[in-house]
């Protein structure tokens, strides 16, 4: 009973007998090609395998597409993963053999481990050999001790407030938010007002048929508050892009890819290219999680998203290091 | 509130006991006044600081220390006191001079909080 529940198409905008989340959970079932659970109404995809032929079929078909990588983490060598460096050159080497090259790279974030300036230089070394363009949007490890100077400085020339920014590419409007910056005592991740100001600016004078892109670190929907993993007052950004008919949201920070679908906002977190960290409560904390070496690359990766114009929903397709 | 009320009865026997363990522990640190170490331990374990309370008496100097794999950093909520960024097993020292209750927790994962009491 349950099961055909979720199985009925909700919202089926393209009139093709797939709706959302029916189409996700299709797209999650080719990129990860092989584990999709349906969880409390929450679809979590894992990336075990590579990018299959119909995830490279569907990139080949759109208008645009991108590539979201996060949680660099350069700096850290604990045994979680002595060479975080090396993995995110995997990455990269992943990016340059897609069938059909990105137009540009999304980073969300913890792109340094300690915010050290040699850090951030590794990272844009092993980045450039991709010839991409990267938009970044800090996490709280690119803004310690200084408050998020040198990350502006680096990677937020002409944006506002604390390193938000938007910007268009082939009609899609994307949106780099900070969440990451002023966190309150027992708190979790904050936009703050003047961040939503300009949200509601931002978006006010968009068709609302313009396919919306936010990206951030920390996630927009609550995953599991106990350890920190949400956003309080990402519901009010939200409610600024209900007119639209396609948002899809990018977070990083919880080094595993989950998806959730809401209405007409799809939800999704990419893996770490450095150290996965356990689910929503399977360990004592959500610290770097350890896995046999040579299963380490099977769970790290990079998310191919691509788009189609006239299809509501944005492809998302995550393919491991391995 | 029949329940509270009992709380506070059962609570009281267990406060009045710390209460004693504090004078204790004063009474030690006192003597050893001279000696540069004394002083209290926060650790930081698991994205938790332990004790999550701590009680010390004034002029003693708390030093918080990182064992996770991760950094954290110890920030007073009144900012009376914010450390830099601890990487692991870097540690943290403020020595608290005026009695009162210090609430703290990690800026950069804020659900880590803490607090020293300062008798």
């Amino acid at each position: 009973m349950t099961k055909k529940v979720k199985d009925e198409i909700l919202h089926d905008h393209n009139k093709d007998g797939v709706d959302r989340r029916g189409f996700l959970k299709c797209m999650a079932w080719a990129g990860t090609g092989a584990l999709c659970v349906m969880q409390g109404g929450v679809l979590k995809s894992y990336s075990l395998s590579r990018l299959s032929d119909l995830g490279a079929n569907a990139a080949a078909a759109g208008e645009l597409s991108f590539v979201q990588i996060s949680d660099s983490h350069m700096g850290f060598n604990k045994p979680a993963n002595p060479d975080v460096a090396g993995t995110l050159k995997a990455a990269v080497d992943k990016i340059n053999a897609l069938p059909k090259a990105p137009e540009f790279l999304l980073h969300t974030g913890d792109i340094s481990h300690l915010s050290k300036p040699e850090e951030f230089d590794t990272v844009d070394q092993i980045l450039k050999a991709t010839g991409k363009e990267v938009f970044f949007v800090p996490g709280e490890h690119d803004v310690l001790n200084d408050d998020g100077a040198q990350f502006r400085e680096r990677y937020g020339k002409g944006a506002k407030g604390a390193g938000w920014y938007s910007f268009e590419k082939k009609g899609v409007h994307f949106i780099g938010l900070v969440n990451v910056m002023n966190l309150k005592a027992g708190g979790l991740g904050t936009l703050g007002h003047e961040q939503l100001e300009w949200l509601e600016d931002d978006v006010k004078h968009l068709k609302s048929s313009t396919p919306i892109v936010v990206f951030a670190h920390i996630p927009l929907w609550t995953v599991y508050p106990e350890w920190g993993w949400g956003t309080d007052d990402s519901a009010q950004a939200l409610a600024y892009l209900k007119k639209f008919g396609s948002v899809t949201v990018l977070n990083g920070h919880i080094h595993q890819t989950m998806q959730k679908v809401e209405g007409n906002v799809t939800f999704h977190t990419a893996a770490s290219t450095a150290f996965p960290q356990p689910q929503p409560g399977k360990a004592d904390s959500p610290g770097p999680m350890k896995v046999p070496a040579e299963q380490l690359r099977s769970i790290l990766g990079i998310t191919d998203v691509n788009y189609v114009r006239g299809q509501q929903a944005l492809a998302v397709v995550d393919s491991s290091l391995a | 509130m029949r329940r509270r009320v009992w709380i506070l009865v059962l609570a009281a026997p267990i406060v009045l006991a710390a209460a004693q363990l504090v004078r204790d522990s004063r009474g030690f640190t006192a003597s050893a006044a001279q000696a540069p170490t004394s002083g209290a331990e926060v650790k930081i374990d698991n994205f938790s600081f332990g004790p999550t309370a701590l009680t010390v008496a004034a002029g003693t100097t708390v030093t918080w220390t990182n064992r996770d794999d991760i950094p954290h950093t110890v920030v007073s909520e009144d900012k009376v006191f914010k450390s830099k960024v601890l990487d692991t097993d870097e540690k943290f020292s403020f020595m608290f001079t005026k009695p009162g209750t210090y609430g703290y927790f990690c800026s950069v994962h804020p659900k880590m909080t803490g607090k020293v009491v300062v008798q």
